[in-house]
């Protein structure tokens, strides 16, 4: 049972996903997990054959018991490296040169989770996994949309034809091409009920318990209160003229049907995690006395949780990956952590994380690190103000950039450089297409 | 039979907030104080009305379908 989350102690399989003969390489997803805070889909960190499933649906376990064994090494396998709960091993990350992201493909580091077909005979005690996510690499041409029913319905994208634009596969053609209400491409995942094909389901079917909420709650109440126990915060802000960025945006949406539209969240996204790559003091996590610098960029995003909450999931390598492909994966975390079903890899790998409050929000937010992170990067509301350049006034969209980091970690320069950085790449919105 | 606007839009709604008594929603409040709904929440609604009415709402017009009856007004303006 892996730790997903610092305060967590016990977990309780819900659903296995493999059986034993079932061969597994790292990344697979093999069980769904109920933490109290979110339901988790368990990532598998060693290859091999399933052996033995040693934990039955329902039964809850200690962090650190032992789930499956694999045959190849005869031990059990665990979902996370023997040497640590925690992030993985990290290379410091090298400063990247080329900041402008102007390939369509994201770099080959995102992995594809694809849920492994479970065998019939384990039952289903709870809610249908999510269906198999659209490998990254090889970019199907298809609307965000048309991506999230695919996963709801479990169709892999590449088999759909497309109506759309320059064979652009739309939400229809995914609906169309299923044969029947809970046929799927992947043949053992089965779908609780039959998805209803003109229901938009963006965010959540069902709000979340009192029970789930209340956890979740717990989860950020001890996260915080360790937080200030523990790193000595200071704070630097940054104000940054947005009209470029907003004009950038504005043409850019134009561009794009309604279900592409970019939000501002992913250009600020994706300029945190430039400055980050630019700045490793800033990006990793503070163990055992020393800070260890993480080899990717993977933010965590705070998402307020519809009842009261935050969850901060990963997006991973969210300097890699083009504007577009940072949409879809964020649109669809949100939904996901709304439903509070992530997978492990989302709670585990956050190396900094963001924090952006909408326009109907305060000026700036000064916040909170989560532990063992070493910075939190917020952006206020949009405001139009006062601007002085150039000797003249004017009045812009400003936003305000704020750092909170970990003066073990580093200081006001590293921090300084940082946010100096996000507000270059703001102002230069082009090249974070 | 053309369903009522009305429903159509609070349906839409329902699956971005579902824990919302739409039943007691004010029409002339702003959804995006009366529901905390947020710009992810305001694209999904404008692509839910797209996926449903066929409608294209530009950016510059979310703040037309802000409040229930804005937004009832707007779609049938267009057609819907």
């Amino acid at each position: 049972m892996p730790s997903l989350g610092a305060d967590m102690e016990v977990g309780t399989v819900l659903t296995w996903y493999v059986g034993p003969g079932d061969v597994v390489k790292r990344g697979d997803i093999v069980a769904l997990v109920d933490t109290e805070k979110a339901e988790i889909e368990i990532e598998i960190w060693n290859a091999g054959r399933v052996a033995r499933i040693l934990v039955e649906p329902g039964r809850e376990v200690p962090v650190g018991a032992p789930l499956l064994v694999l045959e190849e090494t005869g031990e059990a396998a665990s979902a996370a490296p023997k040497s640590e709960r925690g992030p993985r091993p990290p290379a410091p990350l090298r400063p990247s040169s080329a900041t402008s992201a102007t390939s369509a493909k994201p770099a080959a580091v995102v992995d594809a989770r694809i849920p492994i077909p479970r065998p019939s005979s384990v039952p289903v005690p709870s809610e249908v996994p999510s269906a198999p996510r659209a490998p990254s690499r090889e970019r199907v041409r298809a609307t965000p949309l048309a991506r999230r029913v695919a996963r709801e319905l479990g169709v892999d994208l590449s088999r759909v034809t497309g109506t759309g634009p320059e064979g652009r596969v739309r939400a229809d053609d995914v609906r169309a091409s299923q044969p029947a209400p809970t046929a799927v491409a992947s043949p053992a995942t089965e779908t609780a009920a039959p998805v209803a094909p003109a229901r938009l389901a963006p965010s959540a079917d069902q709000p979340l318990s009192a029970e789930r909420l209340a956890a979740i709650r717990r989860g950020m109440a001890n996260a915080m209160a360790r937080s200030k126990r523990e790193i000595p915060h200071y704070y630097l802000e940054l104000d940054v003229d947005m009209s470029r960025a907003l004009a950038w945006l504005e043409a850019a949406n134009r561009e794009r049907s309604v279900e592409q539209r970019l939000l501002l969240q992913v250009l600020l996204l994706k300029a945190t995690a430039l400055a980050l790559a630019d700045v490793p003091d800033l990006n990793g996590h503070w163990l055992d006395g020393r800070f260890v610098p993480a080899a990717s960029v993977h933010l965590g995003v705070a998402i307020a949780v519809r009842g009261g909450g935050l969850l901060a999931p990963a997006l991973h390598d969210v300097d890699r990956r083009s504007l577009d492909v940072l949409m879809h994966d964020l649109s669809d975390l949100v939904a996901r952590a709304r439903r509070a079903q992530l997978r492990s890899s989302e709670v585990r790998d956050a190396t900094a994380t963001v924090t952006s409050l909408s326009d109907r929000g305060p000026d700036r937010v000064y916040g909170v690190i989560y532990p063992p992170q070493v910075a939190l990067v917020g952006f206020g509301g949009l405001r139009e103000r006062p601007w002085a350049q150039a000797g003249m006034l004017g009045v812009r969209p400003v936003l305000s950039i704020t750092l909170s980091a970990d003066h073990r970690a580093s200081d006001g320069q590293q921090g300084t450089r940082l946010l100096r950085r996000i507000a270059r790449a703001l102002e230069e919105p082009e090249k974070l297409a | 039979m053309k369903r009522p606007l009305r429903e159509l839009v609070l349906e839409v709604l329902g699956a971005i907030a579902p824990e919302a008594d739409l039943a007691a929603l004010d029409p002339r409040a702003d959804l995006r104080d009366e529901l905390e709904i947020d710009s992810m929440d305001l694209l999904h609604f404008a692509i839910g009305l797209h996926e449903q009415t066929g409608i294209e709402i530009p950016e510059s017009d979310y703040p037309r379908i802000a409040t229930l009856a804005g937004c009832v007004a707007y779609l049938e303006a267009r057609g819907a």
